[in-house]
């Protein structure tokens, strides 16, 4: 077969059937989505309800459907990948080519796949858990999400034109550097990233902001929700590295766009300052993803074991204790890199550390279903799959913290294995149990049960088969980022075995997005807002909350309020009391943070390209809106109690 | 006791200043650690290493000299002023990131 | 905007000891949010930081600290930034006394200080540049200018930032919101200084320790 050259028009990259496919889609699917706008009459809706909303649960939404559309593209990645390593020698695939794929497939999966996912259930979730009506700063959750949707559209437009990104997620310099990837890949990468990156802060701040200053009257930091402490327990992580990240990225644009030597070869420059710097963020972000993950355990364990969470203190000390932890363990990426002994003694035994409360954590979770009365619906059986899945990972985990031993794994297919195994073993399996157990509670609908088990099954047998086999290869001495390999080598069959595995989860990947389909039009409808007989609050409001979430602000007095209520028979005094409504305050759409994403997209694509004038103003164009925000005085409304009392009877809640 | 948000606050007894005396104080501290600093390092008063960690200790005492003189560090509206564990924290992963960074980059002698 | 703040029905208080900025929640808010991105500034000035520290040695075939560094530009630009910081303080003693021009006049005062100082940066560094020492000489530059760069445009941010809040004022008065945006900026303001006072020991002063 021959090899996929990529070459240049202009700014368009041609030479290979894949991409002109790309292309041919691309152009599609935006004509498609123009038609049916139109047609259907839908573009003053769409503006009105989604792209001027500063209402969390539609941002949440947003967030979840880019999470999937990133998911499919991230994945088609990995299809390819695994179709070209299927067997030695295959070439359909020129190595160029290969290393756009498996760079762009890693940055797409963290930072536009499982990030997006996790804003999305806190979006959805916590101010509901926490009795609030919306986030601290409304308007900057807009902004985040927008900022967030720029940067995804930035770095996916390079693919077809200009040139993906093509030295790894992780982007190591000198490889990145101006003399070894010339073109505007790279800079697609770092600054597609850094515009994310400013959203992922802003959200931090957010939400830490709601969660110590918004809860409902009564409800102490010790009655929250465990979701709501895994956020916090995030959202200090996402404050505290990201800006590192920032940095890091900054520094290599800035080597880079101006010529300076921070990571260069020469003049002093220290590439592996870059490493460093992008582990300081790189290991707190993987805590990042998997901690809302716990948090989503915890509360489906719980929920559907019928029984209270097993050691409420040790699972938030664990939480908090993994969070600080975290961020004293980043050498452990780069034993091999020449730190010394020292520095590398000192990593591996904090890495092994912080085993322990991740440990912890799951003994409680199996605690709290011993002797529990366990109904099996999806979100649970997602969870039960983590565990085994999760804990194996966590072991070769230990194998690669010992710092020796690293030498042996390090960037091979053993190292694959493990990561992929945390992040879809843990991450993954997380996001798609909070998917099924917070469905109901945003649309209105349950997804099917059947058609879930089908994806379930697909995606949990798919995985090992694909992932386990690669640890084997690890051992045997194949590396990672291999765009093709020799025969001979013995590795073939276990490589074949892999690709069928993979194959096997984007099939559970199809039968997902089937069960969405199908449970929209035959999906059981939630009529209540509590089909799984939940425990906290969010479940003692309708399906889906009203726009204002909380009539009346409850007050809180126990830990999981709902289920307290609910064994005591007293769930109706969360109704209420048209006494008791007021006018409630709300923030006003706004267009700014869709404006906002667009001028930093401009500004992101000049300065890929080195037009900087254009890129400037751009930027002047952000600034403006800075300002316009500053000197807007009349950002909010009040809902009228007549329509609040409206509302609530509609609902059947008055 | 009253049960409101405020009463809760740092700021409960909170009287508005008549002259401004912590903000000239805090002036005069701050140009007092500085001029001390310059003096330290540019009168050639101590060796390299004493001098570098009497500047440092007189620029970390700076801080808190911002801090509470001017801005106003522990005031909260309702509750305890968790931004003062923020700040903690801050200045904890900050430390981290100098301190190890140094450390982990001079094997090889490529940082001092 | 109307300030609803929420008691708890029959527990009003009669006066308020609170100042202005606190007694609404949507302002109390916004401060306390402000601290959290302080955090993360923090963040990121420490991170540029170590890697200054880190490379402050790399001078390649360009000048160190020691043969570079002009003493009396940094000095003057250090206590006029002080300076400000204190100016800052009082408008934010006048904004709590309830006097808009008390509290514009201050402002004033601190953004024509903020805008001196970036301008003694500006000519400091256009001089070392005439020197040959440029940010592509080596590495120990690259670092420097950046570090000391990052801090220069958040003041030049902050000085725009100040004033539009001083036209917010004068169309305003002194209500919750414009409050909060003085004291707001102040954090800001003072916490670029405490930036300041590190460059000055960690890049200056120890570039000119013999």
């Amino acid at each position: 077969m021959p090899s996929s050259h990529l070459s240049h028009w202009g700014l368009l990259v041609t030479g290979d059937p894949l991409i002109y496919g790309a292309d041919a889609s691309i152009i599609l699917a935006s004509v498609g989505i123009v038609f049916v706008l139109t047609y259907f009459k839908k573009w003053k809706w769409l503006w009105k309800e989604w792209l001027t909303t500063v209402d969390h649960k539609r941002i949440g939404i947003m967030y979840l459907i880019a999470a999937v559309l990133m998911l499919f593209r991230a994945g088609t990645d990995a299809l390819l990948m695994r179709t070209q390593l299927a067997l030695p020698n295959e070439h359909f695939l020129g190595p160029s080519h290969y290393d756009q794929i498996f760079t762009t497939h890693g940055t797409v999966m963290i930072f536009f796949m499982a990030m997006p996912f996790i804003f999305a259930l806190m979006n959805i979730a916590v101010p509901l858990q926490i009795g609030a009506r919306d986030v601290a700063f409304p308007y900057l959750n807009a902004v985040s999400f927008w900022l967030f949707f720029f940067g995804a559209m930035l770095l996916n437009i390079s693919f077809v034109i200009g040139g993906s990104p093509a030295a790894g997620w992780t982007s190591y310099a000198p490889l990145a550097g101006l003399h070894f990837s010339p073109g505007p890949g790279e800079n697609f990468y770092l600054l597609a990233l850094q515009i994310t990156g400013i959203g992922s802060i802003a959200t931090g701040i957010n939400f830490l902001a709601t969660i110590f200053k918004m809860r409902a009257p009564g409800m102490t930091l010790m009655k929250m929700p465990l979701f709501t402490w895994s956020i916090v327990a995030t959202n200090i992580l996402i404050i505290f590295a990201f800006p590192a990240l920032a940095v890091a990225l900054a520094l290599l644009l800035i080597d880079r766009i101006a010529g300076a030597h921070f990571f260069t070869i020469h003049a002093g420059g220290l590439p592996m300052m870059y490493i460093n710097m992008f582990w300081i963020w790189g290991h707190p972000e993987v805590y990042i993803v998997i901690l809302p993950a716990f948090g989503v355990f915890s509360e489906v364990v719980a929920t559907f074991s019928r029984k209270t969470i097993f050691g409420y203190k040790a699972m938030v000390s664990s939480l908090l204790l993994i969070s600080v932890a975290s961020y004293f363990v980043w050498a452990h990426h780069f034993f091999t890199m020449g730190g010394g002994v020292s520095v590398n003694s000192f990593f591996a035994v904090a890495s092994m550390l912080i085993g322990i409360p991740t440990g912890v954590k799951v003994f409680n979770w199996m605690f709290t279903m011993y002797r529990g009365r366990i109904r099996m619906k999806m979100p649970m059986l997602w969870t039960i799959a983590f565990i085994p899945c999760f804990v194996l990972g966590g072991a070769t985990g230990m194998m690669l913290a010992v710092a020796p031993a690293d030498y042996q794994y390090h960037n091979s297919y053993f190292l694959v294995a493990h990561f992929h195994e945390m992040l879809i073993g843990g991450v993954v399996f997380g996001m798609f149990a909070a998917l099924y157990y917070w469905w109901p509670k945003m649309f209105g609908f349950l997804l099917d049960e059947k058609w879930g088990r089908w994806a379930f099954w697909l995606w949990n047998i798919g995985f090992y088969v694909c992932f386990e086999p690669q640890y084997a290869l690890g051992l045997m001495g194949m590396q990672r980022r291999m765009y093709t390999y020799p025969a001979g080598m013995g590795w073939t069959a276990l490589n074949f075995i892999s690709t069928i595995g993979a194959f096997l989860m984007g099939l559970g990947f199809i039968f997902m997005v089937w069960d969405i389909v199908y449970s929209i039009f035959k999906g059981e409808r939630d009529l209540t807002g509590d089909p799984w007989d939940g425990r906290t609050l969010e479940w003692s409001l309708p399906s889906p909350a009203p726009h204002y979430n909380f009539a009346v602000i409850p007050t809180i007095t126990d830990r999981d309020q709902w289920w307290t209520l609910k064994e005591q028979g007293r769930q109706d005094t969360l109704r209420p009391q048209t006494e008791d409504i007021k006018p409630i305050h709300m923030p006003k759409n706004s267009a700014k943070p869709f404006l906002i994403g667009i001028a930093f997209f401009t500004a992101g694509f000049g300065f890929v390209f080195g037009w900087y004038v254009f890129g400037a103003i751009a930027l002047f164009g952000v600034v403006v809106l800075l300002l316009a925000r500053s000197f807007e005085y009349h950002s909010d409304y009040h809902i009228p109690v007549d329509e609040v009392i409206h509302t609530e009877t509609a609902l059947g809640r008055l | 006791m009253l049960n409101t948000p405020e009463s809760k606050s740092s700021l409960a007894s909170h009287h508005t200043e008549r002259f401004p005396w912590k903000g000239i104080i805090g002036y005069i501290m701050s140009i007092i650690l500085t001029a001390f600093s310059m003096w330290i390092v540019l009168g050639h008063v101590a060796q390299y290493g004493t001098a570098l960690f009497i500047i440092l200790g007189l620029a970390v005492l700076q801080i808190f000299v911002q801090l509470f003189m001017f801005m106003h560090v522990t005031e909260s509206d309702d509750g305890p002023p968790w931004q003062v564990l923020g700040l903690l924290a801050g200045l904890l992963f900050v430390a981290t990131i100098v301190g190890m960074s140094m450390w982990i980059m001079t094997f090889n002698g490529q940082a001092s | 905007m109307a300030a609803i703040v929420e008691y708890a029905p029959g527990n009003v208080p009669e006066h308020d000891p609170r100042p202005l900025e606190y007694t609404n929640k949507d302002d109390s808010l916004k401060i306390f949010g402000f601290w959290i991105f302080l955090a993360t500034d923090m963040i990121l000035f420490g991170t540029l930081f170590a890697t200054f520290v880190v490379l402050r040695t790399h001078v390649a075939t360009g000048p160190s600290g020691q043969q570079l560094f002009d003493i009396q530009g940094f000095i003057e630009e250090t206590f006029i930034l002080l300076t400000s910081s204190f100016t800052g303080g009082m408008a934010t003693f006048f904004m709590r006394r309830g006097s808009v021009r008390g509290t514009v006049g201050w402002l004033l005062v601190t953004a024509v200080l903020g805008a001196s100082f970036v301008s003694l940066e500006i000519t400091e560094f256009l001089h070392y540049i005439a020197l040959g020492a440029t940010m592509q000489t080596s590495a120990f530059l690259s670092a420097f200018y950046t570090l000391v760069g990052t801090h220069g445009a958040h003041v030049s941010l902050g000085i725009v930032w100040m004033l539009a809040i001083v036209i917010q004022l004068l169309r305003y008065g002194i209500t919750a919101a414009t409050a909060r945006k003085v004291f707001v900026v102040n954090l800001y303001w003072h916490f670029l200084d405490v930036v300041w006072v590190f460059i000055f020991t960690v890049v200056y002063l120890t570039g000119v320790i013999k």
